[in-house]
């Protein structure tokens, strides 16, 4: 049986590591899984080289360097099925904000050198580089919802990872709904389900970190954000963060004016 | 064998991308440098502009491994700049937050990252297959870790309940219960931990290192105190600037820090543990004697048996805190956004994490400034290569490779953390 073990790989690209770690932070199933994948590349955890092909490739992080983008299509070689995990490897995460500003001024910021620095005038997704099998959405993502991705790949069977609003399973969880309420303004309406509506749970408002849901509104949200009180930079910036380049989100994003509008 | 180098390229159990070159010739260390090829995300410059009330969830994902050290230094940051001081429930419930990243960060560290290097494993999956219930030990505290970040946080990797001003949300009392009794029980696991870990067999390698790190004067530093060493410094966090500075140099995307005077420093547990040791309760001061700990431990290889009494003191400590917590009236204190800059140090698992931001009135950011506590450690992992591969240059290559890897895994580095900070007017190259 252990000659028939899948192969897994854990790459890394621009990224904080936060969803990778959630692998290491299934502390009832990560010995588990272990026995029923063989987990042959995971630098963040083990002393292993890159060796062959992989039967699975988790993918966490955006490509922002010209190295990255070449390196993504030797990620894609080596793999049969790619999964990205999480905001950044889905949408280009919050180092995106960088498309919607001059690079080189954001080094510039940051850096003594930044001739010394190199990196892509962008912050993009696996999907734009090579052909992705299954993205899991979130910053970061549930640990539930890879649990499942595991299991369902194990089983051959689809991942359970309904493309529906936070607000159902905020109306699943129960929750009064803090925007009806309270009138505290929420991204809930047009988010993707994943993190089991916390943020209304704990009397604050979704800041959409599992990025757009299918066929979101997000103009139609706006009106009720404005009608709450937030200005154009406010809800320019609401739908600017952790997937600022997906594609509802920047759209409406844009619509109220320029991005992380600076001085 | 006049000049040997010992390359790794892609250093494995750290979190983020780096590597490091050693060189040899004629027998002794010429020199070591650690490489950092993280690519940039740009946080400082793309803060810029962001409303004060947004740069706490920003920040956070700056680390996966440590966003609670990020949302606590920035929150402490922006209300210094707002002359709000935060006490009572709302205060211990920051530290209770801290607790809990604290053992899970380190007991990660302890057992999936470091262990496996003094019993000779590639990570801890393998390591499981020989110490299964070590391993399983490990993973019941750090789930208990977890799970105060999931209860107080809202989940365990960039929570969600953190606010300037306070939490969005503070617990019942009663809904701590069920923790308490997990709690009591990592406790106890925590204890034989440090027994554990005590027993691996140690390089002797010693430093006359230069420690800074928060000092309080009641209690083992988390969020709050001056910035001390054990050279004489003794400063606020607003002062930060007048004493550290950060480099940039060309093979690192992660900028390097010293003392104005050009010295190298440590932070992180070894520093915290030397200049508080006072302060531990003392079921982890007598952990820390039985394990042979002295006050003052200065071989970073048993930086180990630090980070695992540091894990039952803050198991300790947050069962201390849950004893006596009575829920807020409410969960934060309203704020009014002025114009000013504010400063703030917190103590990371890895060490000192100072932020410092500048606001307009209306509470928009307009500077930022991150120094993350490997930033400050990496010219120190480096003078460690340099100082210890000498004794172990009649290792075969591969073996002396993994020496120098667990040397800089001794400061359990974050590369992803590291990377991207500087002040433009630091440039001294």
């Amino acid at each position: 049986m252990s000659a028939k073990k899948p192969r897994l790989a854990v790459w890394k690209f621009a990224s904080c590591d936060g969803c990778q770690l959630s692998l290491l932070d299934c502390e009832d199933e990560l010995l588990a899984i272990a026995e029923a994948i063989d987990i042959a590349y995971f630098p963040e955890a083990m002393r292993a080289g890159v060796r062959g092909a992989y039967d699975v490739s988790l993918v966490e992080g955006s490509v922002t360097t010209p190295h990255d983008a070449q390196r993504i299509q030797d990620v894609r070689r080596r793999s049969k099925i790619l999964i990205t995990i999480g905001a950044c490897a889905t949408a280009g995460g919050i180092q995106a904000l960088r498309n919607f500003r001059d690079v080189r001024e954001f080094a510039s910021i940051v850096y003594a050198h930044p001739a010394y620095i190199d990196t892509l005038a962008t912050s993009t997704a696996i999907a734009d580089h090579v052909k992705v099998d299954f993205e899991l959405r979130g910053c970061p993502i549930s640990k539930a919802q890879l649990v499942d991705v595991v299991a369902s790949l194990l089983a051959g069977r689809k991942p359970a990872t309904p493309a529906h609003s936070t607000c159902i399973e905020c109306k699943i969880a129960g929750n009064v709904c803090v925007m009806v309420a309270h009138g505290t303004p929420c991204l809930g309406p047009v988010t993707h389900a994943g993190c089991g509506a916390l943020c209304p749970s704990y009397d604050r408002g979704c800041y959409g970190c599992y990025g757009p849901k299918e066929t979101p509104n997000a103009p139609s949200l706006s009106s009720r954000l404005a009608e709450l009180g937030m200005d154009a930079g406010a809800i320019a910036r609401v739908y600017s963060t952790f997937n600022s380049n997906a594609e509802a989100f920047r759209q409406e994003s844009e619509r109220h004016g320029a991005q992380n509008d600076q001085d | 064998m006049a000049r040997r180098t010992i390359k790794t390229d892609y250093l494995a159990r750290v979190e983020g991308e780096g590597g490091l070159k050693v060189v040899v010739r004629d027998g002794a260390v010429k020199s070591a440098e650690l490489s950092i090829f993280e690519p940039p995300r740009f946080f400082e410059a793309f803060l810029r502009g962001r409303a004060g009330m947004e740069v706490s969830d920003i920040v956070a994902r700056i680390c996966g491994i440590c966003p609670v050290a990020y949302q606590m230094s920035a929150v402490h940051a922006l209300e210094n700049a707002l002359g709000v001081t935060i006490d009572g429930p709302i205060r211990d419930l920051r530290r209770l937050l801290y607790c809990g990243e604290w053992i899970e960060s380190h007991t990660l560290h302890v057992h999936m990252l470091h262990a496996p290097d003094f019993l000779g494993f590639s990570g801890s999956i393998d390591m499981a297959r020989v110490h299964g219930d070590e391993v399983r030990r490990g993973l019941e505290i750090k789930k208990a870790g977890n799970e105060i970040l999931r209860l107080l946080g809202g989940r365990e990797i960039h929570p969600i309940n953190v606010r300037i001003g306070g939490f969005f949300r503070a617990p019942r009392k009663q809904e701590f219960a069920e923790l308490a009794e997990k709690l009591k029980r990592a406790r106890d696991l925590a204890a034989e931990v440090v027994r554990w870990v005590a027993t691996f067999d140690f390089p002797e390698r010693e430093r006359d290192y230069q420690f800074v790190s928060l000092s309080h004067p009641a209690e083992y530093p988390f969020n709050e105190g001056r910035i001390v060493s054990n050279r004489g410094l003794d400063v606020a966090a607003c002062d930060y600037d007048d004493h550290f500075v950060e480099t940039h140099e060309k093979r690192s995307t992660a900028l390097r820090s010293h003392m104005r005077d050009g010295s190298t420093y440590l932070v992180g547990p070894l520093a915290r543990y030397a200049l508080n040791f006072e302060k531990l309760s003392p079921i982890a001061r007598d952990a820390a004697k039985h394990a042979g700990l002295g006050p003052v431990c200065r071989n970073p290889y048993r930086s180990i048996v630090v980070r695992a009494v540091e894990t039952l003191y803050a198991i300790d400590e947050a069962l201390r805190i849950i004893d006596a917590y009575e829920a807020p009236e409410r969960s934060f204190v309203d704020l009014e956004w002025r114009a000013g800059a504010g400063y703030a140090a917190t103590e990371a698992p890895r060490g000192l994490l100072y932020h410092r931001y500048t606001m307009s009135d209306e509470g928009t950011i307009l500077d930022a400034q991150i120094v993350p506590p490997t930033s400050q450690n990496q010219a120190c992992i480096e003078e460690d290569l340099q100082n210890y591969a000498g004794a172990f240059l009649d290792l075969p290559d591969e073996q002396l490779r993994h020496r120098c890897e667990q040397t800089v895994r001794n400061y359990d580095p974050c590369i992803s953390c590291a990377t991207h900070f500087l002040r433009l007017d630091m440039d001294r190259a």
